[in-house]
């Protein structure tokens, strides 16, 4: 460990904030990496469902009205 | 035309949406074990055990951030551009799929390694922001990336947007070696201080080291996050298709 | 059946209306957004790359570069003020509609500034670090920016009023309405210069005020004048 204790170790020498904050940032560009595709995935899905539900709504009106 | 080239069999077969897309999905949980692994690994090596430089102190330590992101973007635009010219070419979907899918994670990169070349500099140098031939070529590249990108969610029929936004990428990876031999020789001309962040003339292996473990893992990272985006794009693309529809049924 | 409900639209009403619509058409198109900020942040960066990056003199001239940047993306994005409108024809609906043509243009001109003119001053200060403006000069440039922004807009909107109909609108609004600009552009950098020097900034900020009073009043019926020419045609 190249730090003596858990307080040196944030403290980064005095240096903390730039390194933290480097970090974070860096936190931050992964997670929007990671969850921009599922947010997306999980629109992508509710949209499909709609679509599905539509779809077999007006078939099922067709279908009724050419039974008549 | 088309096929000016022989490939072997399996580049054709990455032509198939549904094929691509299933491959995909079998590769992404190796991937993710090994970025999580290589990132994990690199970033308590980086952070904790590696010495701090002799002159710049522990802020240092945020090379084993902006460098691999700073190669990644790099790295991201050739591909975006290699994809694009590949969708041209063979007039492969899943090519443009794959560049359309580059363009913000390669922004992102690009935005990250400019903020913590900034956030390095402060301590370093005492400003926030320093106009050096690195720096500003990694500007001119997120504006390449956002010009990509703009052109993509302006053109609404995506399969015209694909083949623009591949041009363009085209252009710029062309431009790029030209931006960056401009922009260093507008440097030299302009010289105010001789340094560059990341070449210390010698960097011991207890420092490099962890560094390389970075790189690899943020090329994993890439390699996960753009087959999740690619896959995405896939649905999104083939959402007529009969496989789709089978698979959006067992969900 | 229909009860004959006489909505009694109040101006106020009228006017949140407008906002909202417009507000909300934006937000389905969120990706064009970003086109002015990186337009912002491009110009800005030609300078040291086109003349000097020595912090001497970008940090003299950063108040100008960042104002002209400013100017230029707000001029950028006015065309697209009207455009769509008159594209659909909700622009003909809007000056055959019983309301005040002022009150509905002065609405979508707060609307779009709260799209390009805000956003822009809220991104001002990162300009300013990268362009080496001095500390006391950075509350002063944005306060400059948020009284010259929706100036900007509004003579802006002039502009995209008049050539709304012609296909080059783009460049031709620039030429009308950039010296137009000049007084604003020439306030609003005097005051940021003016506090990077330690000097006060009381009476820069409340000419740009009154600038903005006159045109929160004028603007709209100039607009609204120059709508009801090019549409009629």
């Amino acid at each position: 460990m190249y730090f003596d204790s858990f307080t040196d170790f944030i403290a980064m020498g005095g240096h903390g904030l730039y390194v933290w904050l480097a970090y974070s940032i860096a936190l931050a560009v992964i997670a929007f990496n990671v969850l921009s595709p599922m947010l997306r995935k999980k629109q992508f899905v509710a949209e499909y469902q709609r679509r599905l539900k539509r779809e077999q709504r007006l078939g099922e009106s067709n279908r009724a009205r050419s039974a008549e | 035309m088309a096929n000016t080239w022989k490939m072997p069999a399996w580049f054709y077969r990455l032509g198939s949406p549904r094929w691509s897309f299933e491959i995909m999905g079998k590769l992404l949980p190796w991937f993710a074990v090994a970025t999580l692994a290589l990132l994990s690994c690199g970033l308590v090596w980086g952070l904790a055990f590696a010495p701090a430089d002799y002159q710049q102190g522990n802020s240092f330590r945020i090379i084993y951030i902006h460098v691999p992101a700073a190669i990644l973007a790099q790295s991201c635009y050739i591909l975006m551009a290699v994809a694009g010219a590949i969708s041209l070419i063979w007039k492969m979907k899943v090519a443009d799929m794959v560049a359309k899918s580059c363009a913000p994670i390669g922004a992102s990169l690009a935005v990250l390694a400019l903020a913590t070349g900034a956030i390095w500099g402060k301590p370093t140098w005492g400003t926030w922001w320093v106009w050096d031939a690195r720096l500003t070529s990694m500007l001119i590249l997120l504006f390449l990336y956002i010009g990509v990108y703009t052109l993509h969610s302006a053109i609404e029929n995506e399969v015209t947007a694909g083949k623009a936004g591949a041009v363009l990428a085209l252009v710029g990876v062309v431009n790029i070696p030209i931006i960056k031999y401009s922009v260093e020789w507008w440097n030299t001309l302009h010289q105010g201080s001789t340094f560059t962040l990341t070449e210390s003339p010698k960097m011991a292996p207890e420092m490099w080291m962890p560094l390389l473990i970075m790189v690899l893992g943020f090329y994993g990272f890439f390699s996960v996050v753009l087959m999740l985006r690619t896959r995405i794009e896939i649905l999104q693309r083939e959402r007529r298709a009969g496989w789709v529809k089978e698979l959006m049924e067992a969900h | 059946m229909c009860r004959d409900d006489a909505l009694e639209l109040s101006l106020t009403r009228v006017f949140w209306i407008t906002l909202k619509r417009d507000l909300m058409l934006a937000y389905r198109r969120r990706n064009d957004l970003i086109s002015p900020l990186m337009f912002f942040l491009m110009v800005a960066t030609l300078f040291p790359l086109g003349v000097s990056p020595d912090p001497q003199f970008l940090s003299q001239a950063a108040a100008g570069i960042v104002w002209v940047a400013a100017l230029l993306a707000t001029l950028l994005s006015m065309d697209s003020l009207f455009r769509s409108d008159y594209d659909d024809g909700s622009l003909e609906q809007m000056l055959l509609s019983p309301q005040p043509l002022a009150l509905l243009v002065f609405a979508k001109i707060c609307a779009h500034w709260m799209i390009s003119g805000l956003p822009l001053t809220l991104m001002a200060p990162l300009l300013a670090v990268m362009l080496f403006l001095p500390e006391q000069g950075m509350s002063a440039m944005v306060i400059s920016l948020l009284l010259g922004t929706p100036t900007l807009s509004l003579i802006g909107a002039i502009g995209a009023g008049l050539t709304v109909g012609l296909r080059k609108g783009g460049v031709l609004i620039s030429l009308l309405v950039l010296p137009l600009y000049i007084p604003v552009l020439i306030f609003g950098t005097g005051t940021v210069q003016a506090a990077s020097a330690g000097l006060p900034v009381g009476g820069y900020l409340a000419i740009l005020g009154a600038i903005l009073a006159l045109g929160m009043v004028l603007a709209p019926l100039a607009v609204a004048a120059s709508l009801r020419i090019s549409v009629s045609d």
